[in-house]
């Protein structure tokens, strides 16, 4: 049981990794699989940020009285990995829309093509 | 100043210029500019290297941060050596798309076409001189953004869904990277290379380090399409436009084999990856595979560009059987081969391209006859398929031909007669295609067309790779020396490591 409850962030990031990798192999439609991408990456950016909690410490800014921060270095990477996450999910959407335009579906098993399906 | 700062440009250089050209708007002005720009950075690196062999490691903290707080670029002989193709290729690709993006990119996107090739080369440098790997990730976001870009260019709508598939691979590929690597922060609390190398060291088989160790491994495989992670490669390279072919097939995963070394040799050590979890057996496993399997599809695509897309996954499989050797020959193959392959590829891929520009189309078919019609881009684009199938005098033969001696140095004489055997495909599928170009007569339908020589302005650069496959080839003092250094370099920084061992210096970040 404490092997459940000691890492409950970690479980957390498996299930929404397992979750959003699913997502993207098994959904039919672009969209989703831009969602299920989505999901994946923030699971990594939740393993991020849980990792740099230190037991006992607060919010890392200078105040008199308080001895021990958590760690501010992981929150700094990933938010450098949010702007990379939503410049990737951009590019996904609008690549979306071209080929909503020149196929005229975003269904992967509409194409009529078999070769152009994804 | 500048010298100061010369390890910083090929990464900044770029990076500025790529707004610029697109501020620019017009299509000559923008094109004169980032060939420019990607000169100046081949004539900065062409210097880094020289540094660099004379030298040894140059390092550079960005901001003024020490390492291994800051962010630290580092140079060796062994990226310098990566770098300086990187942007040679990257500038003569340039030069070449002027008339090349004319036929398959829309008017309204070319400087939009120039710039992401100058953020793609940015992002490619930055892959290779940074030393720190949370930047590597971002350095490879940046360059697979507009990797994505540019493949969706191409006025084919085939290139939408082959640039979409990248772009869910390539995320997953990146994303895994990321998880690797905050694992290995969450174990050592550094995130510099050569922090990290010391304090992992001091880590005997911690389950952390090596499932950081398997996320990265798999990561870096799908980014360099290694078999069986090479799906996204074929249509990517197919409907892209040609210069960004010619570009991608001959940097990007090149880049990301570097990468694979570095996290390899440098960041894990070779005892830790090859002794205690067994990756020599499974990357040459798959590397052979990948060197026949797709060795094998590339024979039977009717696409040149297809045939010219496996080629290149059989061709990186050579790459990783090399490193697989764990020896400093069997590294010093795959790093020739880098350079060589780039080389190759960049010719074969500036031909088909040609052949697009005169005659609309990439189908075998569509080569029938070219032979007398386009003699020069036939020409070149045979001495390049030459090369690829490793004719002495050409520059494939001098990595084959390291990868042979690094295989029976071991006496792993089933290796050598694998490589050699693989060879014999690419006879085949070069073959098919020359076939096509000399013995075959142009259909009486399209003789009525006028089928001429491309403009010099795209038959310069292609020439100038085949000059140089054939130089690198017979004068190998270059190539050799700069790998071998590298190689020498990259097994020497593992043993002091090893010797070196920080004690009491593993700072841990409680998680």
């Amino acid at each position: 049981m404490s092997f459940i409850l000691d890492y409950y962030n970690y479980w957390v990031v498996v299930f929404l990794m397992m979750a959003g990798f699913y997502i993207v192999i098994s959904a039919n439609n672009l969209v989703k699989k831009i969602v299920g991408l989505n999901i994946f990456q923030t699971s990594v950016f939740m393993l991020y940020i849980s990792m740099g909690k230190v037991t006992g410490g607060t919010a890392p800014i200078v105040v008199e009285g308080v001895t021990q921060y958590s760690n501010p270095l992981p929150h700094v990477l990933i938010l450098t990995a949010i702007v990379v996450g939503v410049a990737t999910t951009a590019v996904g959407l609008s690549l979306i829309v071209r080929i909503k335009r020149a196929y005229g579906t975003v269904e992967e098993n509409e194409f009529e093509n078999k070769d152009d399906a994804i | 100043m500048l010298e100061q700062h010369l390890t910083a440009l090929p990464i900044i250089l770029p990076l500025i210029a790529a707004p610029i050209a697109l501020i620019l708007g017009r299509s000559v002005l923008s094109w004169g500019f980032a060939t420019l720009a990607s000169g100046l950075a081949f004539l900065f690196s062409w210097q880094l290297l020289s540094a660099a062999l004379s030298e040894g490691v140059i390092s550079y903290a960005v901001g003024g941060w020490a390492p291994p707080w800051g962010i630290e670029l580092r140079v060796d002989a062994a990226n310098a050596f990566v770098l300086l193709a990187v942007t040679a290729i990257s500038t003569l690709v340039l030069v070449y798309s002027k008339d090349s993006i004319e036929k398959e990119v829309k008017a309204a996107n070319h400087s939009l076409f120039y710039t992401a090739h100058l953020l793609c080369l940015a992002g490619l440098s930055g892959i290779l001189i940074t030393g720190d790997a949370f930047n590597l990730f971002v350095f490879l976001e940046i360059s697979s953004l507009a990797t994505y870009t540019l493949v969706s260019l191409a006025s084919d709508r085939r290139c939408l869904t082959a640039a979409f598939r990248y772009l869910v691979m390539g995320t997953i590929g990146a994303t895994f990277i990321l998880i690797g690597v905050g694992l290995l922060y969450m174990k050592t609390g550094t995130l510099n290379m050569m922090d990290l190398a010391v304090r992992i060291d001091a880590y005997d088989s911690s389950r952390t380090i090596n499932t950081g160790l398997a996320f990265i491994m798999v990561g870096v495989s799908i980014k360099l399409a290694l078999f069986p992670l090479h799906m996204w490669l074929p249509p990517a390279y197919t409907h892209a436009p040609s210069a960004v072919t010619a570009f991608l097939a001959s940097t990007a995963t090149k880049v990301a084999v570097y990468v694979m070394i570095r996290f390899i040799f440098t960041v894990f050590g070779i005892d830790h990856v090859f002794v205690d979890m067994g990756m020599g057996l499974i990357l040459m496993a798959l590397a052979v595979v990948a060197i026949f399997k797709c060795s094998y599809m590339a024979t039977v695509q009717s696409n040149v560009k297809t045939v010219l897309a496996y080629s290149s996954v059989a061709q990186i499989g050579y790459m990783i059987l090399g490193l697989s050797l764990v020896s400093v020959t069997g590294l010093m193959a795959s790093m020739i081969h880098i350079f060589n392959h780039a080389l190759m590829k960049g010719a074969l891929f500036m031909a088909v391209g040609a052949v697009f520009y005169r005659v609309g189309s990439v189908d075998i078919k569509a080569f029938a006859g070219l032979g007398r019609k386009m003699p020069l881009t036939m020409a070149a684009f045979t001495i390049a398929g030459l090369s690829i199938i490793g004719v002495p005098l050409t520059a494939g033969f001098v990595s084959k031909w390291y990868l042979v001696t690094a295989a029976l140095e071991q006496g792993n004489w089933t290796v050598a007669a694998l490589v050699l055997i693989g060879s014999l495909f690419a006879i085949v599928y070069i073959g098919r295609i020359l076939e096509a170009a000399y013995f075959q007569k142009l259909p009486e339908s399209r003789s009525s067309e006028n089928i001429k020589e491309i403009s010099w302005l795209m038959l310069v650069p292609m020439w100038v790779l085949v000059i140089a496959n054939i130089y690198f080839g017979v004068d190998t003092s270059l190539t050799t020396e700069a790998a071998n250094s590298a190689s020498e370099w990259l097994f020497q920084t593992n043993n002091i490591l090893e010797n070196n061992m920080v004690e009491g210096n593993s700072q841990e970040v409680s998680s």
